[in-house]
């Protein structure tokens, strides 16, 4: 079996190269910059006996998509795990940043798994796994620049679940609620609701495996974004989120 | 990013609030170390007292892959922050062990080359850097120093049991020894004093693992009965099929022991107890059996976190060395204070260590036996432990600086090399390494 995992950098992504490695997985591991991801390589290999290969990859890059995917390994799942957070503050002032944060976490990912999906509607298999986020649930003042963007990748991802059902691949959006990663930084978050990211691969492991549809890592946060969805706009308005 | 923390090692004493980074990627490494006034790297944080504190800390737990594995000659590069468990998971399988580890497999690969630790084979192996090929150093200015037994001999000499003040260890390379089989075939020999105890270590030369678990409570002829444990790695034939496959052990679960273990339940009483039962434990004189290598060489990890049971105040581990001549009066006394003093140790672990390295320069291990023995922070016990470092001092022997939280400077003249070692740190890096624990010793 193969994976491929997009924006292999991130914590969360190594996390997730481990937990498929250890079923077995052959691993591509796709980054801007695939010199960094050299101690990752020897470690996997080393560790579980797998073969590694590193692409560069660039989410913003979008030209490049058709050819990257051309030369990997033909995967059986696919992650998609590169996201920007940005700074909202800087993006309500420069567009730049706010283009950014559009671009990474929606036009990028967009990019690649429509190229993906294609292939895996004509193989008629595979799974695609986005790395989505619960701050597209709801548009909080705090950033909500960030949280549109996940918010239409998550529509993304149910449209393209439905439009693959019939093929018999299959796409899982994963919802991780606070991970304590790079992401995060020095962010103080509540203990009870933060997972590590060997936590977030196990659970996505596994949401893989029974072919899960939306994925709480914590089902905690199941039950907050339902109360946060649905709390009436007239007293969310006035909340600090 | 650097978050601010209460860090603690493995005693839970001290607890210091300091400055933590983590960092991955060497090249990071490298441009964070250039910017720093003051720091200390630190592994797992499974030395017990001071050693990896400051006010700024350099965690290596997430620069931690391993990087290459030659199978043939059982050679592996890994970066610092590398677990030892990490490596036997990889090299046990392909009939390879660590050629020398202490009695936790939870420690970075950097922690053992900072304290050059030693373990039950050390009178046949000696110190961990014996098996040590080389190094990548990295120094305060930014420069990364390859260091070997041959390149930058003495750099490689001064960072082995330097407590990481030379610098970062950013990898090693290690030789590892091949092994038949994951089990050690094994010999308990229960001794009723001291004297027994010692005959038997002087003769135990067939063995290359020993070990002896040493009462200290008891008094009169009793003093210093143990149980004495010798080991070897089981050959293919001598194991038999009994096992199944030989390289690999069937992993048990582990036990935790609760978050809030109160401390007073470990009161004199207790501890003779525990010394009893352990003691009784074993029947016969001798016994011997095939374990696999974590209950041989690691029986404490199987409790994950045994450090809770000396409570929220935490506890000191103290070892020391006497040079073999005077191990036996030396010992004799210090049980004796121990006993008087009823603040029995748990755990209390003897060993006789082999010849020291010349080329160490602040390596603890010397000829001679080493004394292990745990206290729990409580009234009067630091002014034991400064009675006994006199007993310790007056018979030549000495502390290791990875069990010790509360010395004073002048222990430290035990270590003969250690004006060499303070005015060559100083012309290698400045101030920029140093610890609660060096600032403590004075050797920064």
């Amino acid at each position: 079996m193969e994976l491929l995992v997009l924006g292999a950098n991130s914590d969360m992504a190594k996390a997730i190269a481990y937990a498929f490695a250890k079923q077995g997985f052959n691993l591509s591991l796709a980054a801007r910059n695939t010199e960094l991801l050299q101690p990752l390589k020897s470690d996997l290999e080393i560790k579980h006996e797998v073969n590694v290969a590193l692409h560069h990859f660039d989410a913003l890059d979008y030209d490049s998509h058709a050819s990257f995917y051309a030369n990997v390994t033909t995967p059986d799942v696919v992650v998609c795990a590169f996201g920007y957070l940005g700074e909202q503050a800087i993006a309500l002032n420069n567009f730049e940043e706010a283009s950014l944060i559009m671009d990474t976490n929606y036009k990028g990912a967009v990019s690649i798994l429509n190229v993906v999906a294609n292939d895996f509607e004509s193989r008629k298999q595979g799974t695609i796994i986005g790395i989505s986020s619960v701050a597209g649930e709801r548009g909080r003042q705090s950033n909500y620049i960030y949280g549109s963007a996940k918010a239409a990748f998550s529509t993304y991802l149910d449209g393209m679940r439905n439009r693959l059902f019939s093929a018999g691949a299959h796409v899982v959006t994963v919802k991780p609620g606070f991970v304590r990663t790079k992401m995060l930084g020095d962010m103080d978050t509540p203990a009870p609701l933060t997972a590590s990211p060997q936590q977030v691969a196990n659970a996505i492991y596994k949401a893989y495996r029974s072919k899960k549809n939306t994925l709480y890592v914590n089902s905690k946060w199941r039950l907050i974004m339902w109360i946060i969805r649905n709390i009436p706009e007239f007293m969310f308005k006035k909340k600090n989120l | 990013m650097p978050r601010k923390q209460h860090i603690t090692n493995w005693g839970k004493y001290p607890v210091v609030e300091s400055l933590v980074t983590e960092l991955e990627h060497a090249n990071d490494i490298t441009s964070f170390i250039t910017q720093q006034t003051q720091l200390i790297p630190r592994g797992n944080g499974r030395c017990y007292g001071d050693a990896s504190l400051g006010e700024h800390v350099f965690s290596t737990l997430q620069h931690n892959k391993i990087l290459q594995f030659d199978a043939a000659h059982g050679i592996l590069q890994c970066q610092a922050g590398t677990l030892l468990s990490e490596i036997l998971e990889v090299v046990v399988a392909k009939g390879f062990f660590l050629s020398v580890t202490p009695g936790t497999k939870f420690i970075t690969v950097g922690g053992a080359i900072a304290a050059d630790i030693h373990g039950k084979n050390h009178h046949k192996n000696g110190n961990f850097s014996e098996f040590v090929l080389a190094f990548d150093l990295l120094m305060a200015d930014g420069t990364v120093r390859t260091c070997s037994k041959t390149e930058n001999e003495e750099l490689f000499w001064l960072t082995c049991g330097g407590m990481g003040l030379t610098g970062i260890v950013l990898n090693a390379t290690l030789q590892l020894q091949p092994i038949e089989t994951a089990y050690i075939q094994q010999s308990s020999i229960k001794t009723r004093n001291l004297e027994e105890l010692i005959e038997l270590f002087e003769t135990s030369d067939q063995w290359n693992n020993s070990v002896a678990w040493i009462d200290c409570l008891s008094k009169g002829n009793e003093k210093g009965r143990a149980i004495f444990t010798g080991g070897n790695f089981a050959t293919r034939e001598a194991l038999g099929n009994e096992k199944g496959d030989p390289l690999s052990i069937r992993n048990k679960s582990n036990k935790n022991v609760p978050g809030l273990f109160p401390g007073f339940l470990l009161n004199t009483l207790s501890v003779k107890a525990f010394n009893l039962l352990y003691y009784n434990k074993q029947q016969k004189h001798i016994s011997e059996s095939f374990v696999d290598y974590n209950a041989f060489f690691y029986p404490l990890d199987a409790i994950h976190n045994w450090n809770n049971i000396y409570g929220k105040a935490g506890f000191t581990q103290y070892q020391f060395v006497l040079p073999r001549a005077e191990s036996k009066a030396g010992l004799e006394k210090i049980i004796d204070k121990i006993a008087d003093s009823g603040k029995g140790s748990f755990l209390t672990v003897l060993k006789l260590l082999g010849k020291s390295n010349p080329n160490a320069v602040m390596s603890f291990p010397m000829e001679g036996y080493t004394l292990a023995l745990d206290f729990k922070i409580q009234k009067g016990v630091f002014e034991l432990l400064n009675d006994l470092d006199r007993v310790v001092l007056e018979h030549g022997g000495r502390l290791y600086l990875a069990k010790d939280a509360r010395m004073q400077p002048h222990m430290m003249d035990a270590y003969p090399k250690l004006q060499y070692f303070k005015e060559r740190i100083k012309a290698l890096n400045g101030s920029t390494f140093q610890s609660v624990q060096s600032n403590r010793l004075k050797l920064t």
